[in-house]
């Protein structure tokens, strides 16, 4: 049947035949985008089953709850602040945030390792790289709008109670900062991780025992070092750990009180050396990572 | 002719290995065959003409693109379906090929609806809605056949789509690979190490051996002196061969009783077996042109000369 023997405009399904495009092709930038945007949709389990939202959306709600607690107690008392700052409150409950990306960042990649995709992207119009940058960005924004939605929930709660508004936005804006520093290591170190094993499994405990352990190795040397040399030289013991180190560059940068204060870079040398290993772990990453995917999908 | 795909020389190592050697084609549109054992180079001959492997030496262009730096132009306009698996298994068809159209430089409400479009062209419908994980690999082979053909290229690679087919899933296939060159008007290359199954869509065959070109011939050459026309009788079948041997064709006995083949040198043959049939009044069961199997003239061309 051809086009011009449908006519009309009722609303019966024709077979009209394959049909040519010749719109505009969007090209790279488009790619990249829409690869981004999947990423992210992905990540919170949208345009999947329903079983792929529990993990997410649950976890948002473990992490978003107590600021509910935290802004209705400030409500009710009318206590005149938060007990928290906007970075104490992720950082101090940074196990939610570990096991957020932990998740996150192999289903982001290990997947398509797994499912062998990757050739299918490496034929449109899209470079390798690309494809990394777009995991990396996409993982990053996740984890970034994980940490802000709470923090959304203590800036909302704050105007409400008739916290002084200016300042309370202020400090939400520092804290998102902090977010967005905060999501770029995690998810850099996260995806480097995610990157080497095509079981997903595999990938999130090994993501997660890295943070913990982290965590837990930057403690001992902080206590230990503060004790035996001095605070100061123990404060470096938070280098080994993303999210203690992201609470010095935050109390460093913003001036907010941090989770640990033992953790605090000390002096300008302190802040300088914490903003350098910042920037090393990222870059060194992302410098596997993207080593990593040179050999994916090659002949 | 008009070229499609045009390599010179095109060769790849990967060390001491030479994947491709020395190359040079020149391939029509419609449907081109490629042939070839697993390992003769196939694939990495694919993956240079996507630009995505530089060549060792040698050059390559598709539809006037330089294969080697402007492997992004290439990529907008042609699809590729690889041989290996390469669906994500936890999202529904729909929801991955508006993705990969989207992936191909589509606008978003272009993507959605080219996606719908091209699912139905290759049969998949109310599974559509269904993440893939669960599908057959009949269905799976579709869903990579569309996400290869979604943005509408002028030139699709399809590599050993039949593979892991039954022999019903092959010959739908093949049937929508010719559709697609046929009906679609899109170019099709398509790899298999099987050429028998490729010379019933082709237009043009390639075979590749150890890296290295081994035949390129147009199946309209490569067949046209090949005419014979294969006749089965009810009965009688020695009286309407002599027939024929007396007015001058070459007529040779069938495997089977009441069967025969007839050279053809025009249309006055077929016209002839009619009659002599209608003559003695048997009935004509079969009357059908049958082509050279092309693997007598790839594998052992002097067999054909002797026929011929």
């Amino acid at each position: 049947m051809t086009p011009a023997e449908q006519g009309g405009n009722q609303s019966v399904i024709h077979d009209i035949g394959f049909r040519h495009y010749d719109g505009p092709r969007l090209g790279r930038g488009w790619a990249f985008r829409s690869l981004l945007r999947e990423t992210v949709r992905g990540a919170y389990g949208l345009g999947r089953p329903a079983r792929s939202k529990i993990m997410p959306w649950t976890l948002v709600a473990l992490f978003t709850l107590p600021a509910l607690v935290l802004v209705t107690v400030t409500i009710v008392t009318g206590s005149g602040d938060l007990p928290l700052t906007y970075t104490q409150y992720p950082i101090g409950i940074s196990l939610l945030i570990s096991l957020f990306v932990a998740g996150r960042a192999p289903y982001a990649v290990s997947r398509d390792l797994r499912d062998g995709v990757i050739p299918l992207y490496l034929s449109r119009p899209l470079l390798r790289r690309d494809y990394v940058a777009a995991k990396v960005a996409g993982v990053t924004i996740a984890v970034a709008a994980f940490i802000a939605i709470p923090q959304t929930v203590l800036m909302i709660g704050a105007l409400l109670a008739k916290l002084p508004a200016w300042e309370t936005l202020g400090k939400w804006l520092g804290g998102l900062l902090i977010a967005v520093v905060l999501a770029i290591i995690v998810s850099a170190l996260s995806l480097t991780i995610a990157a080497f094993t095509k079981r997903r499994g595999l990938g999130v405990a090994a993501i997660l025992a890295t943070l913990v352990l982290a965590q837990g190795f930057s403690n001992v040397v902080i206590g230990v070092v503060g004790m035996q040399r001095s605070e100061a030289a123990g404060s470096y013991g938070a280098l080994l750990d993303p999210y203690q180190l992201t609470d010095g560059l935050a109390n460093a940068w913003l001036g907010v009180a941090s989770q640990n204060p033992y953790a605090e870079p000390h002096g300008a040398l302190g802040v300088a050396i914490f903003t350098l290993a910042y920037l090393a772990a990222v870059s060194g990453a992302l410098a596997v990572l993207f080593g990593r995917y040179k050999k994916v999908g090659a002949a | 002719m008009v070229s499609t795909i045009r390599t010179h020389q095109l060769t790849r190592s990967f060390g001491a290995v030479t994947a491709v050697s020395q190359l040079t084609l020149d391939l029509p549109s419609g449907v081109v065959g490629l042939v070839g054992a697993n390992g003769a180079g196939k694939s990495t001959l694919i993956k240079m003409l996507l630009g995505l492997l530089p060549p060792t030496s040698g050059s390559a262009s598709i539809l006037g693109f330089d294969c080697q730096t402007q492997g992004l132009q290439i990529r907008e306009v042609v699809g590729y379906m690889p041989e290996s698996e390469c669906l994500p298994l936890d999202v529904t068809a729909t929801e991955f090929l508006v993705h990969m159209a989207r992936m191909s430089g589509l606008p978003a409400n272009v993507a959605r609806e080219r996606s719908a479009d091209t699912l139905r062209h290759v049969g998949l419908y109310e599974e559509r809605y269904r993440p893939i994980g669960g599908y057959s690999t009949g269905m799976k082979q579709r869903v990579k056949l569309a996400q290869a053909l979604v943005h509408d290229p002028k030139l699709v690679f399809l590599d050993e789509p039949t593979n892991g087919l039954d022999p019903a899933g092959r010959d739908d296939m093949l049937e929508l690979i010719a559709r697609v060159s046929g009906e679609f008007g899109i170019s099709v290359v398509v790899t298999s190490h099987l050429l028998g199954e490729l010379e019933r869509i082709s237009d043009h065959i390639v075979v590749i051996e150890g890296g290295v070109l081994s035949r390129s011939a147009s199946m309209a050459d490569a067949t046209s002196d090949a005419g014979t026309l294969l006749v089965e009788v009810t009965e009688r079948a020695d009286e309407v061969m002599r027939r024929l041997a007396e007015s001058g064709a070459a007529v040779e006995p069938g495997n089977a009783p009441g069967t025969f083949a007839v050279r053809v040198e025009d249309d006055a043959v077929a016209d002839a077996v009619v009659a002599a049939a209608a003559d003695l009044g048997i009935g004509l069961v079969r009357l059908q042109r049958r082509r050279h199997q092309l693997a007598e003239i790839f594998s052992t061309p002097s067999t054909t000369e002797e026929q011929s």
